[in-house]
């Protein structure tokens, strides 16, 4: 008996069992210990920015995929959870919530449809949105209220970056302890305070291999470097390399929004380009530059050059040298 | 032990344990079997019999003056019924010629046994394989006797016998080189004399590791060395196992020759010393019947001109659930339409299995894997694009003609884009300019 009962396709017809979803939400799930420390840190106000940030950009992601007639699957890809979820992660818990909504619709919109969704964008979309919002409010977008956990009773307060910028915290002594910016009782944006528990999702990616290890390394690598070179000629005016790792946004930069497939390199050789202009510019920026932070104009202007670097830092191909 | 291996490339799960015991047996003889003039790369045969005669097995049914060609030989006696246009594996019908089987394997008088074979001079072996209708049996199915003749400006002098067998599930190499290694390491020897080597190379991955041991104790006085490869895939790509074995890399657009290389694969290596010692033209070859579709996989020597369906029904039958039917390995192997297809010469395997019938595609996420596991160096993602926007002149010089259509680039992206499927669509396209152009 004849079967005729197949279906044709190209080949190969094994595949690996790896999705875009499954590396999507091995992100989600790996930024679930810094969120848990934005909620013990900074209560109500974390949970009800991210439930806005979140919410915002599925709802924003899918009228634009309604109205350009893509397909609806892509709204669960997990893409604009983590563009929601990092953007939230990257606002003073201060903020007032429509400025959060104005970010997040921005962040899908600018960040990301109008170069054609995902896998299109030039720039990291969160970072998008949270450019826009320190351009357009900058006053609310550096107004740092203290941990609930921390007993201070201030209605504003700086950021261990910002102490060290404009209150020369060097020369005083006054830097902010690396115990503190470790565990992450210090004021600064919702997410990024906590070191330990971004390390700990960071240890999950890189175990997964859905990141790029090379990144993170070359931009610690990069900023121990650079920031040491002064420190070594200045302690009392420098911070010390561990202490521009273990501030700010690095950890958080570093880890989860340079390693941005789409809009990091392709190539071995042209990740490392990327990964060290980002990791020189943060420290420039910050040592020399007008802001106490420098991780997100760092990481934005080096996605600029991706395109150029993917061009330059093409493979060889397997006898091209032995070409005629 | 120290094994060599070749830069990117993938792990797939291999599948190999349900045949990897089991030890090669023939297919009965169909009551007919259908044997298209054209199994082989270059141009057709055209038939020496006509309807209504008899023909013994191993008769010359089909021939051709060029000199990129392969005869095709009956692989039963009986007699002629038609021929006519019939179902083919690659894919258009193309002529075959169907001879019913008289039982009784009458062989062709002609074939007799040579009585020093390893005496014979190059040009002799040239002559017999090319009498034989020999092509690549890994599956491309190219004329043996083209790679035995290098041009005389380059020459040769390193022969590569491929035992990788580096697609997932097949297995039928593996019991080849475990059942009949002296008829192998014979056949390489035939194909150095054939070239003017000066030794033999046998790569095997170290998946096989019985075979290994069992050719160390093979190699006699031969210039032949085994070497023990990576598991990897694909580690049998001509261009790559060269890169493995001798750190030679073929140029773009180029041959092993270029690089004084010629490669066999194991089985045709065995066909190859059949012929000469035995005179048995190629008319029947070993493979694998598996996947999870097959009720009872095997590994077959099966004659040219069988069905699929001859094949899978000796193997137990279909599981209710297969839907997809696969020429070769899983990872390069052609899906069929449907079992009413004849073995040919480049048939590797038959494959079954229950296929998912969706992949959901993503955008291109630009992850990079494609990048890092192309075993060629190319950049899949950004061929797909041009191919998809006609960009061909960027597309070819990018590389998109280097692409060997491994499929390594597709296993392992995560967007589920039919990267492999794109990249011929572009080939396809740069090849039909080009015809255009100089026609």
């Amino acid at each position: 008996m004849t079967n005729n009962r197949f279906i044709l396709k190209s080949s190969p017809h094994f595949k690996g069992k790896d999705s875009v979803p499954k590396i999507m939400y091995a992100v989600i799930l790996s930024l679930i210990p810094a969120i848990a420390a934005s909620f013990y840190f900074f209560r109500m106000r974390a949970l009800l920015i991210y439930l806005l940030s979140v919410s915002v950009c599925l709802i924003t992601e899918a009228v634009f995929l309604k109205a350009r007639k893509k397909p609806m699957h892509s709204l669960w890809d997990g893409s604009a959870i983590i563009t929601g979820l990092l953007l939230a992660m990257t606002l003073p818990p201060s903020l007032s919530l429509d400025i959060v909504v104005i970010g997040a619709v921005v962040s899908i919109t600018l960040g990301k449809h109008v170069f054609g969704g995902l896998g299109d964008n030039i720039f990291n979309p969160a970072l998008v949105g949270r450019a826009f919002l320190q351009v357009a409010f900058p006053v609310a977008m550096t107004t740092w209220i203290p941990p609930v956990t921390n007993q201070i009773n201030t209605a504003t307060y700086a950021t261990p970056l910002g102490n060290l910028k404009f209150q020369t915290a060097a020369i005083q002594g006054a830097l902010t302890p690396l115990k503190d910016l470790f565990w992450g009782n210090i004021g600064g944006c919702l997410g990024e305070t906590s070191a330990v528990a971004l390390l700990l999702g960071a240890a999950f990616l890189l175990y997964k291999r859905a990141i790029d290890w090379r990144i993170p390394v070359g931009i610690i690598s990069i900023l121990t470097v650079f920031t040491g070179v002064f420190w070594l000629t200045g302690p009392d005016k420098y911070a010390s390399p561990a202490f521009h790792i273990l501030a700010g946004g690095l950890i958080i930069g570093a880890f989860f929004m340079a390693t941005d497939m789409v809009t990091s390199p392709i190539s071995p050789l042209g990740t490392w380009i990327y990964a060290l202009g980002i990791g020189l510019l943060i420290g420039i920026i910050r040592l020399f530059g007008g802001f106490p932070e420098g991780v997100m104009f760092s990481i934005l202007f080096m996605n600029t050059f991706v395109p150029l670097i993917n061009r330059y830092t093409r493979p060889r191909i397997l006898g091209e040298r032995s070409t005629p | 032990m120290k094994t060599k291996t070749f830069p990117h490339g993938i792990h797939p799960q291999e599948f190999k344990e349900t045949t990897s015991n089991k030890s090669l047996q023939p297919l009965p003889a169909p009551e007919k079997v259908i044997i298209p003039l054209h199994q082989h790369f270059g141009s057709p045969a055209e038939p020496l019999v006509k309807k209504g005669d008899e023909v013994f097995m191993g008769q010359k049914i089909g021939e051709s003056n060029s000199f990129f060609s392969a005869c095709v030989h009956s692989s039963v006696s009986g007699k002629v019924m038609k021929i006519e246009n019939y179902n083919h594996p690659l894919g258009n019908p193309v002529p075959a010629v169907t001879i019913s089987n008289d039982g009784k394997d009458r062989v062709f008088p002609d074939i007799k046994e040579q009585k020093d074979p390893l005496s014979l001079n190059p040009e002799k072996i040239r002559q017999i394989v090319k009498d034989a209708g020999i092509v690549g049996l890994g599956g491309a199915a190219f004329p043996t006797a083209v790679k035995l003749s290098p041009p005389k400006d380059k020459p040769i002098d390193t022969i590569i016998i491929n035992g990788c067998e580096c697609e997932p599930v097949l297995t039928a190499d593996h019991r080849l080189m475990l059942e009949y290694p002296d008829d192998i390491i014979k056949g390489a020897e035939l194909v150095r004399i054939a070239t003017g080597a000066k030794k033999i190379i046998l790569g095997i991955e170290n998946n096989k590791q019985d075979v290994y041991n069992l050719l160390q104790k093979k190699i006699y006085t031969f210039p032949l060395e085994i070497s023990l490869l990576k598991t990897k895939y694909p580690q049998g790509a001509e261009k790559n196992l060269i890169s493995a074995l001798l750190k030679r890399a073929v140029p773009r657009g180029g041959l092993p020759f270029d690089v004084g290389v010629v490669v066999q694969n194991v089985g045709t290596v065995k066909a190859i010393w059949d012929a000469v010692a035995e005179g048995k033209p190629l008319y029947e070859r070993a493979l694998t019947v598996s996947g999870a579709g097959i009720t009872s996989p095997k590994n077959l020597i099966v004659r040219i001109g069988s069905l699929f369906q001859n094949a899978i029904d000796y193997c137990g039958g279909l599981q209710d659930s297969a839907n997809i039917l696969v020429m070769g390995g899983p990872m390069m192997g052609l899906a069929q339409g449907t079992s009413d297809v004849p073995v040919i010469k480049g048939t590797s395997g038959i494959l079954a299995w229950a296929e998912p019938e969706h992949i959901t595609e993503h955008n291109c996420i630009s992850c990079g894997r494609c990048v890092t596991h192309c075993p060629m160096g190319l950049v899949p993602t950004q061929l797909m694009k041009y191919s998809k926007l006609d960009y061909l002149s960027e597309a070819e010089s990018r590389g998109i003609m280097d692409c060997v259509e491994c499929g390594s680039c597709q296993y392992s992206c995560p967007a589920g884009i039919p990267l492999v499927h794109w990249l011929r669509v572009g080939k396809h396209k740069i090849t039909d300019l080009k015809r255009k152009k100089s026609a």
